[in-house]
């Protein structure tokens, strides 16, 4: 019986020393010590994030982890990626299961405050649209009264919709699925007229189709929808590493720095802002906690914001989806990063 | 039964200081690891300012619910949506519990029948439905069968008044001015009654054939008599094709009746074999007995078998309630607003406040598994002291 | 001469099974139209009118079953996202099993504790090396695992975990001590209330908020410790009515010798316990192997998990049912088997007669479905 008590009391006494490394402000050193960042993507998204067949992922949030993974660990492989539920996102991010949420999630004031999040910038601006067959002969989301939606549950999505029908006092029904691929297998085998998330999403998810054509997609855009990576409060220098690589990517397109140009840029431009970007002019990384060659590596990884958007999303993907919105301030778009220096 | 032995050899070998040392350091362990749990959450939770405390019960949810039993609107609170998830696990568990308890009894006598086809048949019900995930069952109720319903537009009908399409199943609904409370309270009032004045009949000895019909007239004689005074039905709202879809009577969403049928046809499986066992275990002289006093087959089985087996089946029959009641929870994998679906998932989503919703779902499956173990027990020692009465 | 008398006792045989009074044989009318209704069409659904040459879905005629889906994905719902240069490993780790287990299952093949102790012990390292990788072989993250290889993964490290807790547990509830016995009802019994896909939530997303921060462990092995966790309180339940089966007398034995409580439960109870109990708890493996499909929920991508987001990619839409079929299939040859073997166990228990003394009517309460039993 005694020796049964010791063993419980070792078991205590191990378990107290695990507790022991609890200490704030730690994400960057446990991804170090692991190897790895751990990343909470889309369970399936293309363009955004997607597995192949091999279970390898590709996407605009899944290069944008292989940047911060290459700024702050060195390597863009340094990185695991986590398919997460639109339910279960917060909780893994909270939790700690994850470093980084990049995973098409709207920032919002009640995401950002009471569940603990801080986003780190927009990454695509985005709005949520509607779906709709296009032998229904509805043109516009005003005729859709009545109408019964499919959605993925836990999302903004499901406010929106509710936000939209009940100011124009329009009837509606709402079947939210645990997994989008499931929301819209239920739209297009008829349980809804309609499906609806952002508009990225719903371009997304029509190309996959035997007959896209058939499938509409209303022109209305109900909401405002920017689309961000963010991490947990309580670690700022983790928040300022995310925030500055999404940052120093925009800014790389802005200065035309490329993947393919960055090391010959870092070595031959004279341009003082390319300099600083790039590591060969002061210390950027110094006060991020990282060094000189952060943001190089990042673009080195992923390319700029231009090239991420045209291979993910834009003319180099099947979306082929248009910059808009989310071109250059310079090239009117609203994109804007704040100057690295 | 073999109790008091463990205890004296226990009791011989542990004198009592050991006993009460071993106790208290087990106690002492448990609480420092629940303390140490509970600590790292606090601070986990303080550090990454997650809001915390059960405040967000009275905050405006903002999101709809496709089925709701009382009022609820975007403008509700999340405490409301709460109870409109919990009516709505209650009403798929009481939905498929009627449902797999009668599938279970007729499949478990099909099971024993003289007919060897019935009986066969039975068997291969039973081994077909036990043997796959429940999961697996629901989703292929609802995403392979009643997703391959027609368009609304090209529904079954049933004299233009019953329609079933991909959205459901939809039949007309009485339009009453009376107050559906009233109604209801006065059907509950009077099934207590009826059945008070059945039992007393019994305990007095037999029970004649008009004594059930009266019986009957008490227990709907009242709900009938307020409808009829406070209100008569003043018409049926027919279904109709409006808009996109059929619009006014009553609806049974596909997602309701795909997690009914998934859970009614697994428990129901569990529940014949439970019935089968419970009518073997009665001793064959009873039946001859029966026989011998020439009683029919169809009497032999409802006076004298069932009432018998009812003491094997009613122990287990009890942990397959349970089991349906929390197996309703995977409700969430299509999209039916239970419990789950709805508090944990939608409002643990908006409010992110995981502890405290995961605390009070987990509560409430508790206080109903406890509430129908308790309810069952009871039941049971009742069966129990008739059976051995006798 | 011979088959005119075998046609005569089949149509007395008929008369009596069939056709025996009028309801009867309204009965036997009625399901053979059942019979007729479901079985021609669902065979030529799955068979006749089946598609099963091609690749892709331009391959699918429409008129049956399109077994072209199941071939194209086969890899996938075998074993996930593994990586196909390195599926012979998990091939080779499950032969293994397979060699291993067989002389188990023989009835009467000598120095089996030896077999399963060597099982018990050098098994688990060597399927976790082949699984994961280390020492030489490339690492395959368990985020990577899928398909009917995950479900296995999680039903057998499932049942091997549970065992040792759930006797603990069931040793605990009936304990001389009051506090180890209040501790361990509170445990069985709260885990027993609640749904296990709440336990698998919380083991998924908030585990990692009752630790340290940075203390982690990998999302397939918290669901596993909470599948553990959740089937030992079930198991706990069995172990219990096997000790409550063993005679009064035993433990009088036992004291007489001289035997502490230890020794008394390892050498004397136990033994007697467990083997009435083993067919408890092959129906506990059972219900734990149907129940790894609620993995899926928490984004586990097991057997049916992987169907169903096969079914859902829109390259697919519209060949559900015969990726539940294919799933189903799978499910059920090993759900059928493990209650056909449990049967059999059942039965020669029951032959052995050493415990005769239990009423058939004893046996049928304890063993029908004595995982779900509630007391």
């Amino acid at each position: 019986m005694q020796r049964h008590a010791r063993i419980f009391l070792l078991g205590l006494a191990v378990l107290a020393a695990a507790s022991l490394p609890a200490l704030a402000q730690q994400t960057l050193k446990a991804a170090k010590d692991r190897g790895h960042l751990l990343c909470g993507v889309s369970q399936g998204l293309p363009g955004f994030s997607n597995p192949d067949g091999k279970g390898d992922w590709s996407g605009l949030d899944v290069d944008f982890c292989k940047a911060v993974a290459a700024a702050a660990l060195g390597g863009a492989d340094k990185v695991k990626f986590l398919p997460l539920s639109g339910k279960e996102r917060f909780t893994a991010l909270q939790s700690g299961e994850v470093d980084i949420l990049s995973r098409n999630t709207t920032w919002t004031l009640s995401r950002d405050t009471a569940l603990g999040l801080n986003f780190a910038g927009v990454i695509y601006y985005d709005g949520q649209g509607f779906m709709v067959r296009r032998k229904l002969g509805v043109k516009s989301a005003r005729e859709l009264d009545g109408a019964t939606a499919c959605a993925n549950a836990g999302t903004t999505t499901e406010l929106n919709v509710a936000d939209f029908f009940r100011s124009r006092g329009m009837k509606y029904k709402l079947v939210t699925f645990e997994k989008s691929d499931d929301a819209f297998a239920a739209y297009v085998k008829g349980r809804c007229d309609v499906y609806t998330t952002d508009q990225s999403g719903l371009y997304a998810q029509r190309v996959r189709l035997d007959d896209p054509d058939e499938h509409l997609i209303l022109p209305e855009i109900i909401s405002k929808e920017p689309l961000g990576p963010a991490v947990r409060h309580g670690d700022d220098g983790w928040f300022e590493i995310v925030k500055w690589t999404l940052f120093a990517l925009i800014n790389a397109e802005e200065l035309g720095i490329t993947a393919a140009n960055a090391q010959q840029q870092r070595t031959e431009s004279q341009n003082p802002e390319v300099r600083r970007l790039l590591g060969s002019e002061g210390d950027t990384g110094k006060s991020l906690g990282l060094d000189a060659d952060w943001a190089l590596r990042a673009i080195q990884a992923a390319g700029n914001y231009g090239e991420l958007f045209e291979r993910n999303l834009g003319a180099g993907s099947p979306l082929k989806i248009a910059r808009n919105v989310n071109a250059l301030w310079s090239k009117g778009g609203i994109l804007y990063a704040p100057p690295v220096r | 039964m073999a109790r008091p032995a463990a205890r004296r050899v226990g009791l011989a070998r542990i004198d009592r200081f050991r006993a009460v040392a071993v106790q208290g350091l087990v106690l002492a362990g448990v609480i420092a690891l629940a303390a140490w749990f509970v600590g790292n959450t606090l601070d986990n939770l303080a550090q990454r300012g997650i809001a915390s405390g059960f405040g967000f019960l009275g905050s405006t949810a903002g999101f709809s619910i496709i089925v709701h039993l009382i009022d609820y609107s975007e403008l509700s609170s999340y405490g409301r949506a709460f109870v409109v998830g919990l009516l709505n696990t209650l009403l798929v568990s009481a939905a498929g519990i009627v449902l797999a308890s009668l599938l279970g009894l007729l499949v478990g006598v099909a099971r024993l029948s003289d007919n060897w086809l019935v009986a066969r048949l039975a068997t291969v019900y039973v081994e077909t439905f036990r043997n796959l995930p429940l999961l697996l069952q629901i989703f292929f109720w609802y995403f392979a069968v009643l997703s391959a319903m027609p368009q609304p537009r090209q529904s079954h009908s049933l004299f233009g008044l019953i329609f079933l399409n991909n959205r459901g199943l939809y039949v007309p609904k009485p339009l009453v001015t009376a107050d559906l409370w009233l109604v209801a309270a006065a059907l509950a009032g009077g099934i207590i009654l009826a059945a008070c004045a059945w039992r007393w009949r019994r305990r007095r000895g037999g029970t004649a054939r008009w004594e059930g019909a009266a019986a009957l007239a008490l227990a709907f004689g009242p709900a009938a008599a307020v409808a009829a005074l406070a209100g008569p039905v003043t018409g049926w709202a027919v279904p109709a094709l409006r808009g996109f879809s059929f619009e006014g009577g009553m609806v049974l969403i596909p997602e309701f009746v795909g997690l009914v049928l998934g859970l009614s046809f697994y428990t129901g499986a569990y529940i014949a074999e439970n019935v089968r066992s419970g009518i073997l275990a009665v001793d064959k002289g009873q039946r001859e007995a029966a026989q011998a006093l020439g009683l029919s087959r169809g009497r032999t089985l409802r006076h004298v078998i069932l009432p018998q087996a009812m003491r094997v089946i009613v122990p287990p029959l009890t942990s397959h309630y349970l089991g349906l009641t929390k197996n309703s929870s995977l409700a969430a994998a299509i999209g039916y607003p239970d419990l789950v679906s709805v508090f944990a998932g939608t409002v643990l989503n908006q409010t992110g406040q995981a502890v405290e919703v995961i605390a009070i779902t987990m509560a409430v499956y508790l206080a109903i598994s406890l509430a129908i173990a308790g309810a069952m027990n009871l039941y049971n020692r009742r069966v129990v002291r008739i059976g051995e009465s006798r | 001469m011979e088959r005119r008398i075998g046609l005569v006792a089949a149509m007395a045989w008929a008369r009596e099974k069939l056709f025996s009074t009028p309801a009867n044989a309204a009965l036997t009318v009625g399901s053979l139209a059942l019979l007729y209704w479901c079985v021609p069409p669902a065979l030529d659904w799955m068979i006749f009118s089946a598609d099963f040459a091609g690749e892709s879905r331009a391959d699918c005629t429409g008129e049956g079953a399109c077994w072209v889906f199941v071939k194209a994905r086969l890899g996938q719902f075998l074993y996930g996202f593994y990586p196909e240069g390195e599926r012979w490993r998990v091939d080779l780790a499950f032969a293994l099993l397979v060699a291993a287990c067989l002389p188990l299952a023989w009835p009467r093949f000598p120095a089996k504790g030896k077999i399963a102790a060597l099982l018990l012990l050098a098994y688990p390292p060597v399927a976790i090396l082949l699984f994961h990788g280390g020492a030489g072989l490339a690492v395959v993250e368990t985020a990577r695992w899928g398909g009917l290889f995950l479900t296995l993964v999680i039903a057998g490290v499932g049942i091997v975990a549970s065992f040792p807790i759930g006797v603990a547990l069931a040793l605990g509830r009936r304990s001389p001590l009051p506090v180890v016995k209040a501790l361990c009802v509170a445990f069985i019994e709260l885990v027993r209330g609640v749904p296990l896909i709440t336990v698998l939530f919380m083991a998924s997303v908030m585990l990692p908020l009752f630790l340290p921060e940075g203390v982690s462990f990998d999302k397939l092995l918290r669901a596993l410790v909470g599948i553990a966790l959740f089937y030992a309180a079930y198991m706990a339940e069995v172990v219990r009515g096997g000790l409550q089966a063993v005679p009064r007398t035993q433990y009088e034995a036992a004291e007489s010798l001289g035997y502490g409580y230890w020794q008394t439960m390892r050498l004397v109870v136990l033994p007697q316990a467990l083997r009435h109990v083993i067919p408890g708890i092959v129906g506990i493996f059972i219900a734990l192997f149907k129940d790894t499909t609620l993995v899926l929920i928490i984004g586990l991508f097991d057997l049916l998990g992987i169907v169903q987001a096969a079914v859902s990619d829109p390259q697919w839409i519209g060949y559900n049912v015969e990726g539940y079929v294919f799933a189903g299939l799978g499910f059920w040859i090993f759900c059928f088997a493990l209650s056909r073997f449990s049967q059999f166990l059942e039965g020669r228990l029951a032959h052995t007669g050493r415990r005769a003394r239990r009423t058939t009517k004893e046996r049928q309460m304890a063993t029908l479905d004595a995982p779900l039993q509630v007391d």
